[in-house]
């Protein structure tokens, strides 16, 4: 039960910080290897406000969202539309720009070293016990959990009701047929890019919360999002929050009944399950 | 072997017999700068024969290059030497195998991912078992090796590797490897085995890659999880291959030397700074000499050549 308990409370933080990585690989076709740092970066961020200010980490939303807005629109712009433009086919692109945000991923490594240190840093926020069914849980855990869930609806309607959403859906399903009813894809990429980097970057906000992170966290960040999207089925947003669940879950449940050191093994060993078991993913069609 | 192919063979043992001469000239400074390059050489090379030829690039050097380390560092005191450089080798074979079997099989990026964590997967894995083993992080590799051997012996592995490059580029699963990474569709309805293509090569690969964690080990002395497995080997694993150009065979070789005197650099000069400054050359490098200083010249040579006919 307290696996359960813990591992969905887990699994939402995790379900924000996916969809993130969804929007940037699902809709601007970027597989970005740097999207860790950036949540580090939101984490960072969080904790430098927090402590300076005393207000709410809530408040830092204010700041951390449009400035990871900016940030990753400037990558997008700056510095990957240009392999877009050069790659002759969707595999050289792939190739490219997994190369450009790995480059960009120590980039921003380097940064936060710079800035912040090299120390693991956390801060306590609401540190207090809860009680659900008999069992107690840190306060901390259960707001970061609700906030999640009321920003991945949030999100979600968006993307469903809205003209925009519709716009990034329907990039995600064929950048060329999109652009046949005057959609500018560039710019719809790049809104998706920035966008991605927003939502990453205030999981990157709630993770701060709870845990424990320093400046070298950020590629096992990048590598579960990485892995609850493939598990999820890339295009499909449902599967997505499945996915952070059955993540959350399992390290959970690993890191209690086995040893906390060994919840990237736990990852790895749910995506070798779905790379022979179903590599397109829980809710993905099965192509060619 | 044509002429051209015995006159190549000929540069190429003119200049390991060269190189070989490295420690009478200095034992110091300049020896522990070629024991780097010997060492990043075999990495790059051995990297860029998989990854060149296929596209498809691995992130997980340093994940073999630690598990070389581990199997050394573990078994020291238990077994030759000798005995553990094989032992190595085969655990980074079968380590390979499993991983290529697993991941090759289907679209590249899937093989992407998995490199990306692996050398932190296998460091967490290392650590548990050494906390649940009950022995320390740390571990001497204590031997009476000079640098000047292990300076050799990593410049002789360099050989092999070279000498496997080439034999591999001229077999029938160079050319496989080849035509997959023109066309994987082209590969398969020409009736290649495209996955057991690139499982063989990852595996060979790998190997020396392990190897090379096993050769550099007594040279390291102290081994512990967070330096044999960092991420900054893979990385300047894939920055040396690139800044040379990975679709020749010596292409690695030509970025390794100014890089890892370049580095030198840095490290002394900003030590700070290191990671920030090595993502920016990272950036540089693929966004102004995507094919390395082998395309640059290569073209260069290209553009020339009309000019004068």
């Amino acid at each position: 039960m307290e696996v359960i308990i813990i591992g969905i409370l887990l699994g939402g933080t995790y379900a924000l910080m996916a969809m993130g990585l969804q929007l940037q690989y699902g809709v601007a076709r970027i597989m970005n290897l740097a999207n860790g740092e950036v949540l580090i970066a939101g984490a960072f961020s969080t904790f430098w406000f927090f402590t300076g200010t005393q207000l709410s980490p809530f408040w830092a939303l204010i700041v951390v969202v449009p400035a990871a807005f900016v940030v990753n629109w400037l990558i997008y712009k700056i510095l990957l539309l240009p392999l877009v433009k050069r790659a002759k086919s969707q595999g050289q692109l792939e190739v490219e720009s997994i190369l450009a945000t790995f480059g960009i991923s120590f980039i921003f490594i380097g940064v936060l070293l710079a800035v912040f240190g090299g120390d693991y840093l956390s801060y306590s926020y609401l540190a207090e016990a809860y009680v659900i069914f008999g069992e107690k849980y840190g306060l901390n855990r259960i707001t970061a959990f609700i906030a999640a869930a009321v920003l991945c609806i949030a999100f979600y309607i968006w993307l469903i009701r809205t003209r925009a959403g519709l716009t990034l859906r329907a990039v995600a399903v064929n950048p060329a047929a999109a652009g046949f009813v005057s959609i500018n894809v560039t710019n719809a990429s790049a809104f998706a890019f920035a966008l991605g980097g927003s939502v990453t970057a205030s999981g990157g906000m709630l993770l701060s919360m709870f845990l424990t992170f320093d400046a070298s966290l950020g590629v096992i960040f990048t590598l579960k999002a990485l892995i609850i999207v493939i598990m999820g089925g890339v295009s499909d947003i449902r599967g997505t929050i499945v996915a952070a669940f059955v993540l959350g879950m399992t390290e959970t449940a690993v890191a209690v009944l086995i040893d906390p050191g060994l919840t990237l093994a736990a990852s790895y060993i749910l995506f070798l399950i779905i790379l022979v078991v179903r590599p397109e993913g829980l809710f993905g069609r099965r192509t060619a | 072997m044509s002429e051209k192919e015995k006159r190549t063979l000929g540069i190429a043992c003119v200049l390991i017999v060269l190189a070989a001469l490295l420690p009478i000239v200095d034992q110091g400074y300049w020896l522990s700068i070629g024991v780097s390059i010997a060492m990043y050489t075999v990495l790059a090379t051995s990297w860029a024969l998989f990854s060149g030829p296929t596209n498809l690039i691995s992130l997980a050097s340093a994940a073999f290059f630690g598990v070389g380390m581990y199997v050394v560092a573990g078994g020291i005191d238990l077994m030759p030497y000798w005995i553990l450089v094989l032992l190595a080798g085969l655990a980074g074979a079968i380590l390979a195998a499993l991983v290529g079997i697993a991941t090759l099989r289907i679209a590249g990026v899937y093989f992407v991912i998995f490199t990306l964590g692996m050398a932190e997967l296998v460091r967490q894995i290392v650590v548990w078992g050494q906390a649940t083993l009950g022995t320390q992080a740390g571990l001497y590799v204590l031997t009476d090796f000079t640098e000047e051997l292990i300076f050799w012996l990593l410049l002789g592995l360099a050989a092999i590797v070279f000498f496997i490059g080439w034999w591999v580029g001229r077999s029938r699963l160079g050319f496989a490897l080849r035509i997959i990474g023109n066309d994987e569709m082209v590969a398969i309805h020409s009736g290649i085995n495209t996955a057991r293509a690139k499982v063989m090569l990852f595996v060979i690969s790998s190997t020396f890659a392990a190897i090379t964690g096993a050769l550099v080990a007594p040279r390291w002395s102290y081994v512990e999880p967070t330096i044999a497995f960092s991420p900054f080997i893979s990385f300047q694993v894939v920055i040396m291959a690139l800044l040379g150009g990975v679709h020749r065979l010596w292409g690695p070789l030509v970025g390794v030397i100014p890089f890892t005197l370049l580095w030198e650099v840095i490290n002394s000069n900003f030590p700070t700074q290191t990671t920030l400054l090595l993502g920016i050359s990272f950036l540089l490098i693929v966004y102004f000499i995507p094919h390395g200083f082998v395309g640059l010249i290569e073209d260069m040579a290209a553009r020339r050549k009309p000019g004068h006919g």
